[in-house]
């Protein structure tokens, strides 16, 4: 677990099981769509960052967003994942996550 | 609304990643050059550059090498913010094509 690149905390802590929005809506999104509706685990909090969904439009990118590492396994992303126990994991903005049910 | 061009992780039919060493020609590397000063300047940033290859047309998107979508976006991005106008970029263009040739 390695360590926050900030020190602004989130609304997730590592470990915590989170289910990514399945949001499909105009504009610039950094959440692959391959991921959106999948439940992982909270690997990593980086910290906050300016929200490139501003941004990309040449606005200010505030207010700044939690950026979590978060990990899944392959089998819950893959349809027909032979491998076993290997982890996907993938960089998420924290207005796309919610608590798993 | 449907997944972006730009957004194909795990679709099929992607086909073998080509993994060879390739020589990048001379207008790609100045088009490297061209980004980071726009950049090191604060004119551009790397969101602002991915939106306008996302919001291409599909066919053009396609169409493009990577360098091509990189040059095609900064045009977009320097016409956007009245830097240039369309129609300089054009007229400059003209002027390079009858010194140079077509390209």
């Amino acid at each position: 677990m390695g360590r926050a690149v900030n020190s602004e905390a989130g609304r997730f802590k590592p470990g915590d099981r989170v289910t990514v929005r399945r949001e499909d809506r105009a504009g610039h999104i950094r959440t692959p769509w391959y991921i959106r509706g999948k439940t992982g685990r909270i690997e990593r909090v980086y910290g906050a960052f300016l929200n490139p969904e501003s941004l990309a439009y040449g606005r200010d990118g505030l207010p700044k967003r939690t950026l979590y590492l978060v990990a899944f396994s392959q089998g819950d992303v893959w349809e027909r994942y032979l491998g076993s126990e290997d982890k996907l994991l993938v960089d998420i903005y924290e207005h796309w996550l919610d608590p798993a049910t | 609304m449907a997944r972006g061009h730009h957004d194909v992780g795990g679709l099929s039919g992607a086909g073998q990643i080509d993994q060879s060493e390739h020589q990048l020609s001379d207008w790609e590397i100045l088009a490297d050059a061209v980004n980071q000063a726009l950049g090191a300047r604060g004119i551009k940033r790397t969101d602002e550059m991915r939106r306008a290859r996302e919001e291409m047309d599909s066919k053009t998107y396609h169409d493009m090498t990577y360098y091509e979508r990189w040059i095609a976006s900064i045009e977009t991005i320097l016409i956007e913010k009245n830097i240039l106008t369309k129609d300089e970029i054009d007229r400059r263009l003209a002027e390079f094509e009858k010194e140079w040739g077509e390209p």
